[in-house]
């Protein structure tokens, strides 16, 4: 059976751009991994997004190269409609896609789209709404609430729609740290529940580090570092492209250097202190 | 610098997004505003730059109570960085994006030029100068509206969320910027999300939840209340949890992974 997704050789320049955005970029993702997509912001991480979701090339124009599948099927020969079923898609900013009247309409957009039957999008409704923290805020309009709030509603949109393979454009920017821990759980939950697929571009990767398979870097185009969180985050390079290593692993590779810590797993601070304390006596 | 008295503010939706808030800010303060996503501190923030005027109560910026002066004598002296930076961006290109505020202010060609250079150098989007700033990714659009500024140098600053979209070398700049602003005696104000990136910086930290003021401190005494943080959905810096869990310790919480080894060491040698 093919990856879910598979991307070979991709490139592609923006109209007049100086250089490529994206730059003979491969990756493999099988069904139901949890893949976070980091590194410096320019590097072209939202570019190689717009490529699995069909924004390019069908939206965009530009020089196109290599190949993008999802579920087998070529992106390019898929048409948007299609497309928009399998793949969920939450952009960077939420103001990009939301614009209904009530936040409630906006989250059953997209099942109204595909013909969903009523009760069940009633449900698929609340049931997005109360995952999210926003039942409250069902019959507000979504432009007049918080940005945070706002991402809520977009993320809210593309999890109600139960698509297989699910990408996030920095998912917890605007999220308060609680609210943002529920989503990277949500996320596991649903891979865990229903087999979805996760790409996830990140800065913050203190919360994602403990759920994701895979870290994948990219830098001016090119995927530059591909493997687990603990063997990336643990390696040298990874500073150098911009991935944030969250505080308590910095803290446990200095430790480690000195025989102070052990490094089979990425410790939580809980871990680590506890460990310190092992040590001690 | 900055003082709420007892304001409050309802939205033409009705939604309360102030109650009641009392809050002084001291000239030369670094101060990070955090709390739960519709806390109220967007709001708060228009109020400091005149864009909202609160339902009651009063807003002083600079010893002028913000619903007697104008917008445009508040914007000299408050330089703000909004959340979304789309609803900042306007001009054909990125250098005219930064040139534009400057010329307004009335500097000189040449100094136009100088911070136009030093903006775009610092925030690493030289390459950009002639481009259109609606092509530029999501964190090149956040750093063009820091940069912009920055660089007609406010006595207040205020920026909200500014770590959206950058990775950990622009946000160790950026970092050093507050901390840099906080020496030359401005008065920064920071909304953020983005705790572990707040903590280094070692802010006054006031706390939001339901458009009032719930918590007000140094921020290593503030990040170890437990309680109200999660009261307020905010998370504990990773190194004050580590800290806390520890038996032995130093009197105050790590400042950075360095300030934790250098502990650590020295207590293994013992
Ligand atoms: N334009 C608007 N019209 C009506 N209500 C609004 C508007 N903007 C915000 N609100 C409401 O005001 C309250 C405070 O919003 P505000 O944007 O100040 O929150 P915030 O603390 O900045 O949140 P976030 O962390 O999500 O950015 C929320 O309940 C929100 O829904
Ligand atoms: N519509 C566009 N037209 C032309 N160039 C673009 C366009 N969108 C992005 N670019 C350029 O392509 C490059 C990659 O941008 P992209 O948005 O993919 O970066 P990113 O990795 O998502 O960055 P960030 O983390 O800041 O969001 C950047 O140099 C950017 O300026
Ligand atoms: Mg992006
Ligand atoms: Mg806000």
């Amino acid at each position: 059976m093919a990856d879910m997704l598979e991307i070979d050789r991709l490139s592609f320049r923006y109209p007049e751009a100086p250089r490529e955005a994206v730059s003979g970029f491969d990756l493999r993702i099988p069904q139901g991994e949890i893949v976070v997509l980091a590194g410096p912001s320019g590097c072209g991480k939202s570019t190689l997004l717009r490529t699995v979701n069909g924004l390019i090339p069908h939206m965009y124009s530009g020089d196109y190269a290599g190949d993008v599948r999802v579920g087998g099927a070529s992106v390019k020969g898929s048409d948007m409609r299609d497309l928009s079923q399998k793949v969920g898609f939450l952009f960077q900013n939420p103001e990009n896609q939301i614009f209904m009247f009530t936040v409630e309409r906006d989250v059953a957009f997209g099942l109204e789209n595909i013909g969903v039957p009523r009760d069940e999008m009633r449900e698929r409704v609340d049931e997005a709404l109360r995952l999210l923290g926003i039942s409250d805020l069902a019959q507000r309009a979504p432009h007049e609430l918080s940005d945070g709030q706002k991402q809520r509603v977009a993320l809210a949109g593309v999890l109600a729609m139960k698509p297989s393979l699910v990408i996030l454009d920095e998912p917890t920017s605007l999220l308060d740290p609680m609210t943002a821990g529920d989503l990277v759980a949500l996320v596991a939950k649903l891979r865990k529940d229903l087999g979805t697929t996760f790409v996830v571009v990140e800065h913050r990767l203190d919360l994602l580090v403990k759920v994701a398979d895979r870290l994948v870097v990219m830098s001016e185009g090119k995927k530059v570092l591909e493997g687990t969180p603990r063997d990336i985050l643990f390696g040298d390079d990874a500073e150098r492209y911009g991935v944030a290593t969250p505080a308590v692993t910095q803290l446990q590779k200095m430790l480690a250097r000195r025989g102070l810590a052990t490094t089979g797993t990425l410790l939580t601070p809980g871990e680590l202190a506890a460990e310190l304390k092992g040590r001690n006596r | 610098m900055i003082e709420f008295q007892g304001v409050t503010f309802v939205h033409q939706n009705g939604v309360k997004a102030l109650d009641g808030v009392t809050l002084k800010v001291e000239a030369g303060e670094t101060v990070a505003l955090v709390g739960e996503n519709g806390a109220g501190k967007t709001t708060l923030v228009k109020h400091v730059t005149g864009l909202l005027k609160p339902t009651t109560g009063k807003v002083i910026v600079d010893g002028h109570d913000t619903k007697q002066t104008s917008t445009a004598s508040l914007s000299r002296k408050v330089g703000v960085a909004f959340q979304n930076p789309d609803h900042q961006l306007f001009s054909e290109s990125v250098e005219e994006e930064m040139s534009f505020a400057l010329r307004n202010f009335g500097f000189s060609p040449e100094l136009v030029r100088k911070r136009v250079d030093w903006g775009l150098g610092l925030f690493g989007l030289d390459e950009y100068r002639k481009s259109s700033p609606l092509v530029l990714s999501g964190g090149e659009k956040k750093r063009l509206t820091l940069a912009c500024i920055l660089a007609w140098d406010p006595d207040v600053v205020i920026l909200d969320e500014p770590t959206v979209g950058q990775d950990s070398i622009q946000k160790e700049k950026l970092a050093g910027t507050i901390k840099m602003l906080r020496s030359a005696g401005k008065t920064v104000v920071v909304v953020s999300h983005d705790i572990e990136f707040l903590w280094p910086i070692q802010p006054r930290v006031v706390v939001m939840k339901s458009g009032r003021v719930v918590g007000d401190g140094p921020a290593a005494l503030v990040m170890q209340d437990e309680t109200l943080l999660a009261s307020a959905r905010v998370a504990q810096p990773q190194l004050v949890e580590l800290y806390r869990g520890l038996s032995e310790r130093p009197p105050g919480p790590f400042v950075d992974a360095l300030d934790a080894r250098r502990w650590f060491e020295e207590r293994m040698k013992r």
